[in-house]
């Protein structure tokens, strides 16, 4: 090829293509931060290792004229195959073939850090490194010199600072230069001679047409398994590059694993002896660790998460979660049901017009839009906990009980956030290392009441329990837990047996949480619980009022004989043995298959207040609770789930299991509660 | 010998070679702990295990099982 039609080829390069660009990385050094920065969009971030669990894409905004596709992997700290976030990672640059990496990596934990790019640089990629969180370490009073690092390394580097959006246009601008230039390939020998001399070796028995011949010759080297499979060698390839590999054994120590680590962390060590240079020594105790000293000290540690969840819990339930909900209800029904009516009669609406609003749509979605400022306020303080650091001292607490029911200390972060949320506290069950330990966290998540069931309780408890909700709610959540800690005591001495997770985790420093982090948590999930109030519940709500103002020929009746008292008659006996076997009550349940909050619409468009109050006693009001605790969460989350499992047999294992072991525990709450009734009249 | 699980809180140790096997054990190497690095254990959970190791700067926590298969110099 001459030089002009090289030069004319570059040029239809930028003009047409898309430069597609990889965002690689180790776990909580901001890469997603980096990627909503880049793509203006609004992914989920917090600060604990692995939140992200799956590749997300999005497209470079601003006016820079290029096309640029962007996608946020999961957070990795090698390119080996154990754990799914790395083989995602490898496959994607494998597979995929991005067009430039940029390599994301956390300023003030720079050697291991680099541990990655000594690996992502065997990939013959363009590789860029973006220097994250620069201002924290200068402010820390540490200096990197990041022309020479540059100059050693032989990548180039962009200091950046993803939270405070600065040097990102210089990293897009660096990511199109790199895109240009496409024959650039940085691959260095980072090993010592004989090292690199077998690796040589090996290269030189690859295909032709391998790609990432160094990374490939590394695996093979390394003894990877799912490598030596690909390159399909013949008996006499195999032969000649085993018999290369028990020549340098015989010169070292250590098994070929851990001498390319060990090779790999000295020429880091090389490189960050002269170009970083921290203030303090690196055994200086920091004010994370101060803090870790008090919280997650050894006596202490215990009472002070007994604590914070009860703090939690108190501000949530307690007088400012009452004050906010009080609030919503008197705006929801004085002021917004009253004005609707007004407009209606006024317009000279019919009297199924008025019954459909009133009745149907405002009743419904009004009813669970007044727990909304409550279920924020949750939300806000788990997130608070979340983005601070401590759920990652929470599952170092809690990883030596986890593991008495068979799990790790990792398996706490996604049960906590079942208490949200089920739908991320499924999806975060990813970062588990094995899939025994994934199938048990799963299956016992959603027995951590999220935050869709607290109306239901609610509700409950201001008609039959009003003096003693505390004590209610805090029962119904222990129970939840209880009932999780017997499941999974249950299935690992059954079909989930094998050996204990294993528990390696990074302590992050502490930070305090940007109130921008913290709004888009809350923004979030205000927008996914509008988006379903406007969808799911209006449509359920109105669905439903259709089927209890209505029967078989169309003919508006009362409830007791519309369509909807047919079917939930048919259904109902099942559940008279635990004490509700009111085909309302029925119905209610089987619309909280679509969302949670659908129970308490359907509750309130199906009873009138008088009706409601004495369609229970408090033991089945008691029950009816437990039932919605435990039972099937609703659609979203089961197809978390499955998407988790990745087995239909598994997905029907646990929406048949919580379903069995809701029925089991209201019926035993209601049979004894009413023993214990009737012994005490006696 | 020695071993990571021997040390006291706030003492510093050089590692020597790893003797456990297996996916655990890559993971701990990419982790950053490999011969020669020095280790300083900082703290211990409520119930006397996992352990807080300082390695390379930052903070990683292991089990005492894993701890009691780090073998160091000396």
């Amino acid at each position: 090829m001459t030089k002009t039609e090289t030069q004319f080829q570059m040029s239809g390069n930028i003009k047409n293509k898309t430069i597609n660009v990889m965002l690689a990385g180790n776990p909580n050094c901001g890469k997603t931060t980096l990627f909503n920065q880049l793509t203006g969009s609004s992914q989920y971030v917090g600060n604990w290792p692995g939140v992200t669990v799956e590749k997300k894409s999005g497209r470079v905004r601003g006016k820079t004229g290029i096309d640029i596709k962007v996608v946020d992997l999961p957070g990795i700290y090698s390119l080996s195959p154990y754990t799914p976030e790395e083989i995602i990672t490898r496959n994607c640059v494998l597979n995929d073939s991005p067009d430039v990496i940029i390599n994301i990596i956390d300023a003030s934990n720079i050697e291991r850090n680099l541990y990655l790019t000594t690996q992502l640089a065997e990939l013959a990629k363009p590789i860029v490194i973006a220097l994250n969180m620069y201002d924290i370490l200068e402010k820390n009073g540490d200096k990197i010199d990041v022309d020479l690092l540059e100059k050693q390394l032989d990548i180039p580097i962009v200091p950046i600072s993803a939270s405070k959006n600065i040097g990102i246009d210089k990293l897009i601008k660096k990511v199109i230069e790199l895109n240009n230039k496409s024959n650039y390939i940085n691959v260095k020998n980072i090993y010592s001679y004989e090292i690199d001399r077998t690796l040589n070796k090996i290269e030189n028995e690859l295909d032709i047409n391998t790609c990432c011949r160094r990374w490939t010759a590394v695996k093979l080297f390394e003894g990877d398994s799912v490598t030596w499979e690909r390159c399909n060698f013949t008996k006499e390839q195999k032969n000649r590059i085993l018999a290369h590999l028990n020549q340098i054994q015989t010169l070292k120590n250590f098994d070929r694993e851990m001498l390319i680590a060990d090779e790999r962390y000295k020429y880091i060590c090389s490189i960050t002896k002269n170009t970083v240079f921290r203030k303090h020594p690196a055994d200086y105790i920091t004010i994370s660790d101060k803090i870790d000293n008090v919280i997650a000290n050894r006596f202490f540690a215990i009472p002070f998460f007994l604590f914070l969840m009860l703090a939690v819990f108190t501000v949530t339930f307690g007088t400012p979660g009452t004050l906010l909900r009080n609030g919503a209800e008197y705006f929801i029904n004085d002021i917004l049901g009253s004005t609707i009516q007004k407009f209606l009669i006024a317009v000279g609406a019919s009297y199924t017009a008025q019954s459909l609003v009133i009745d149907g749509m405002v009743a419904g979605v009004g009813s669970v839009i007044s727990f909304l400022p409550q279920i924020l306020l949750l939300f806000t303080l788990l997130s608070l906990l979340e983005d601070s650091g401590y759920m990652s001292r929470a599952a170092f607490i809690m990883d030596k009980p986890l593991r008495f029911i068979g799990l790790s200390g990792r398996a706490f972060v996604p049960m906590l956030m079942g208490f949200g949320c089920t739908v991320p506290a499924v999806l975060a069950a990813r970062t588990l290392e094995n899939q025994k330990d994934k199938r048990l966290t799963i299956l016992i998540t959603p027995f951590m009441s999220c935050s869709a069931k607290m109306p239901v309780y609610l509700l409950f408890i201001s008609y039959f329990f009003a003096d003693k909700g505390p004590l209610i709610i805090f029962a119904v959540y222990l129970l939840g837990i209880a009932v999780g800690v017997l499941t999974a005591l249950f299935f690992k001495s059954t079909i989930l047996k094998g050996e204990n997770a294993p528990f390696v985790m990074e302590l992050p420093p502490y930070r305090l949480p940007s109130p921008k982090s913290m709004s888009l948590h809350v923004w979030n999930r205000l927008k996914d619980f509008l988006v379903r109030a406007g969808t799911v519940l209006l449509g359920a709500s109105v669905i439903i009022w259709f089927l209890q103002s209505f029967n078989f020929s169309i003919k508006m009746v009362s409830a007791d004989e519309s369509m909807l008292a047919s079917i939930g008659k048919i259904i109902s006996p099942v559940f008279s043995v635990c004490g509700f076997g009111d085909w309302r009550a029925a119905v209610s349940l089987l619309t909280g298959i679509a969302a949670k909050e659908s129970i308490v619409s359907t509750l309130s468009v199906l009873y009138t207040d008088a009706g409601f109050a004495s369609a229970f006693t408090p033991l089945s009001a008691f029950s009816f609770i437990v039932f919605v605790l435990l039972y099937t969460p609703c659609i979203a989350a089961v197809s978390a789930i499955y998407k988790e499992m990745g087995s239909t047999k598994w997905t029907l294992v646990s929406v048949f299991y919580q379903l069995f072991a809701a029925w089991l525990a209201s019926a035993l709450v209601f049979q004894i509660g009413t023993l214990i009734i009737n012994l005490g009249m006696i | 010998m020695k071993t990571l699980d021997d040390l006291k809180i706030g003492e510093t140790g050089t590692v020597a070679r790893l003797g456990s096997s297996g996916a655990l054990r890559r993971r701990i190497i990419d982790m950053g702990i490999t011969p020669e690095t020095s280790v300083k254990k900082l703290k211990t959970a409520p119930f006397g295990d996992p352990v807080i190791l300082l390695v390379r700067g930052y903070r990683l926590s292991i089990r005492k099982s894993e701890a009691m298969k780090i073998f160091l110099k000396g």
